[in-house]
């Protein structure tokens, strides 16, 4: 916008108001609706979490948070983010390096296949798993010869969380690797790299912001998944309950004040993640931009001499 | 012959429906530069894909230097490549961006700093070692690209549109750099270029390519002077293509007093392909009434040029009046739209002492004289 404004300002029209700037009194009427829309319903909620949470003190809030159950509750968001976040980093970049790289049958439908999860309510996906791991389920059987527990324990809710956040990383780098085109790619093929090589040397540097910022929103859906995760966990306390089931369970407990004060861990989480993904997407569009600052100094010698 | 391709053929698209080059054959001289010219869309660049490996044909075999490379991977073929928007990797500094293809083949370091120094001293960027790419102005991208894909000792240097994203000044400035480095390597090229100027200016040996096909190819001269097809006559020197038929054993191009000796039976139909800078145009005073001028007297004939067709008959210039539609100075000549008697345009360019010499203003009649026009039997051709 500000391009745009100063552009047309500076135009030989003399245009004394920016054509697209709006009259005053709707700009304000514009940005005054968008503030209050933003207030009510973001910050006014946030601030009765934290308000709700400290309500007994921060004695309480203290005891709540560190609560054994609670501890165990975190134990298990952590594990199942923790294992959930590297698989699809993996699967993510390998999907979009493949996407983006090859032309084949079948390869607009794989990239509709990838939005699935984000297509298919939670509830739905978690039945799904329930029904192919549960006791009466496909592979049920097999499990049990092999006593290995999938529903109503970690593992299930592993897969669900895998499953719920597949398209975050995927999706992310998809759009990078297409936008970033495979040029310098080929330039690499033809210098004699090897594909290893050119994924670690060219194809890494230029999307790794766009990785990263994949991998932060994956973690903050890991972390805060409840649909999927609910559905396959069958809620034992201090064992398959992760944060938000937990949340869940303290409040239906009429335990508000501890309910809130384990939600204020995963409210702290969403802040962080947002503050880091500004982090990231500004080191991204620095990383972008031209070096307009050392620009400057390479002009001179470009202009004398034999320099074009 | 350091290049050859025989009979390659690419299509498109998952139902192979977009041709990209359909049936080609050429060979390109070991040491020399080789121009693919064409319009958009001609093919040109899939051929240069073609013979780096970048694409895999149809059909067809690509030889370098004697080896059959068709099924030899990209990175196996010892090609560089250069491309139009220059591709350099620009997370890395100029120094690693040129050392990239000799570090990939794990050089001693030693070797790889002396090889990258001579390089940009070659590409004349000795002392930007350190800069990035983004800290650097197109041309001297485009160099620093050529340095790279020199780095690895390439059998044949691939160039597609090295220059097209360049403003028109350094577009000149680096074609002349570029003649010069060749003479300097003698690296066997192929340049892909929808500039004839740029072909002609810089290649031995020229290709010209459209619809995916072959259309005439041979040394620059070959090809100006003795075109194969109307396409190659209006694509090298914008000639207009004047259609007209035989009468009595001449050519003759309707009203226009154009004509010239030929072999045909009367009735053929013959076309010339008219340069606009063969054409000169004289100024008809306003209050002399000339007669049209018949086309056997007035005009002299010129004695036969050697055309390549024994069934072709050399050009005889002719005068006869027309008049100055348009008329733009372009610096040192002065480009005009004459309108002939029948309806026709003709383009012409003429030196602008001569045009303000003469006088000749937009709007003013003139008298045409053709020069060096060329007379073929008419194929029918579809551009």
């Amino acid at each position: 916008m500000s391009g745009i404004v100063s552009y047309l300002g500076g135009g030989p029209a003399r245009v004394d108001r920016p054509a697209l700037e709006e009259r005053r009194g709707l700009r304000w009427l514009l940005i005054g609706l968008g503030l209050g829309f933003l207030g009510l319903f973001l910050l006014v909620p946030l601030a009765v979490v934290f308000l709700t949470a400290l309500r007994d003190g921060l004695g309480a809030y203290a005891r709540a948070v560190s609560d054994p159950e609670t501890l165990s509750a975190i134990r298990l968001t952590l594990t199942a983010a923790g294992i959930a976040v590297p698989l699809n980093l993996v699967f993510g970049v390998t999907a979009a390096w493949l996407l983006s790289k090859y032309e084949f049958s079948g390869r607009s439908l794989l990239i509709t296949l990838i939005d699935l999860p984000f297509s298919v309510s939670p509830v739905v996906a978690g039945l799904v798993f329930v029904l192919l791991f549960g006791a009466r389920g496909w592979f049920g059987p097999l499990l049990e010869q092999l006593d290995v527990k999938v529903i109503f324990a970690v593992p299930g809710i592993v897969i669900a969380t895998t499953f719920i956040t597949f398209p975050l990383v995927a999706r992310e780098v998809l759009s990078v690797m297409q936008a970033q085109g495979s040029d310098e790619e080929e330039a690499a093929l033809t210098l004699g790299a090897s594909g290893w090589q050119i994924f670690r040397r060219i194809t890494l540097p230029k999307i790794k912001w766009g990785v990263l910022y994949g991998v932060i929103l994956c973690n903050a859906r890991a972390m805060g998944e409840f649909g999927a995760v609910s559905v396959v966990s069958g809620h034992i306390r201090g064992e398959t309950t992760t944060i938000p089931l937990h949340v869940e369970i303290l409040y239906g407990e009429y335990h508000f004040a501890a309910a809130f004060a384990v939600a204020s861990l995963l409210a702290l989480i969403a802040v962080f993640t947002l503050l880091l993904k500004q982090w990231v997407a500004w080191q991204s569009r620095r990383s972008l931009e031209p070096r307009a600052a050392s620009r400057a100094t390479v002009a001179a010698p470009a202009v004398g001499g034999a320099a074009i | 012959m350091s290049v050859r391709v025989e009979g390659i053929s690419k299509r498109f698209g998952l139902r192979k429906e977009v041709v990209g080059v359909d049936h080609v054959s050429f060979s390109a001289p070991e040491h020399c530069i080789t121009s693919l010219l064409g319009p958009s869309g001609s093919g040109k660049s899939t051929l240069l894909r073609l013979v780096a490996g970048l694409e895999v044909p149809d059909a067809g075999t690509v030889e370098i230097l004697g080896q059959d490379v068709t099924s030899t991977p990209v990175r196996e073929r010892r090609v560089g490549f250069v491309f139009q928007n220059y591709a350099l990797f620009r997370h890395m500094t100029v120094f690693d961006n040129v050392a990239f293809g000799l570090s990939v083949r794990r050089a001693p370091k030693s070797e790889i700093a002396g090889r990258v120094d001579r390089l940009l001293a070659l590409v004349q960027l000795s002392g930007y070692e350190r800069r990035l790419p983004d800290q650097l102005s197109g041309g001297q991208r485009q160099r620093i690209a050529l340095a790279r894909a020199l780095a690895t000792d390439p059998r044949v240097l691939l160039l597609d549109e090295p220059f097209g994203a360049l403003d028109a000044r350094v577009r000149v400035e680096l074609r002349e750099w570029l003649r010069s480095m060749h003479e300097q390597t003698h690296v066997t090229t192929l340049l892909v270029t929808h500039d004839q100027e740029e072909a002609l200016e810089l290649s031995e040996h020229v290709v010209l390519l459209s619809n995916g096909q072959i259309q005439q190819a041979g040394t620059p001269s070959e090809l100006y002077e003795n075109p194969s097809s109307s396409f190659v006559a209006s694509f090298l020197g914008g000639a207009k293509v004047l259609t007209g038929s035989v009468e009595q054993g001449r050519a003759s191009f309707g009203t226009i007093g154009l004509s010239a000796f030929s072999d045909l039976a009367d009735g053929s139909r013959v076309e010339a392909f008219v340069r606009p800078q063969d054409v000169r145009l004289e100024k008809v005073p306003a209050s002399s009434l000339v007669e049209p001028a018949s086309p056997s007297e007035g005009a002299p004939a010129t004695p036969p040029a050697d055309s390549g067709s024994a069934s072709l008959a050399s050009a005889v210039s002719g005068a006869r009046e027309a008049w100055v539609e348009r008329l733009v100075k372009v610096g040192s000549y002065v480009k005009l739209s004459v309108v002939l008697p029948g309806g026709d345009r003709l383009s012409v360019q003429m030196p602008r002492h001569e045009v303000e010499e003469r006088g000749i203003a937009q709007g003013d009649r003139v008298l045409l004289e053709v020069r060096h026009v060329k007379v073929s039997p008419a194929i029918d051709y579809v551009i």
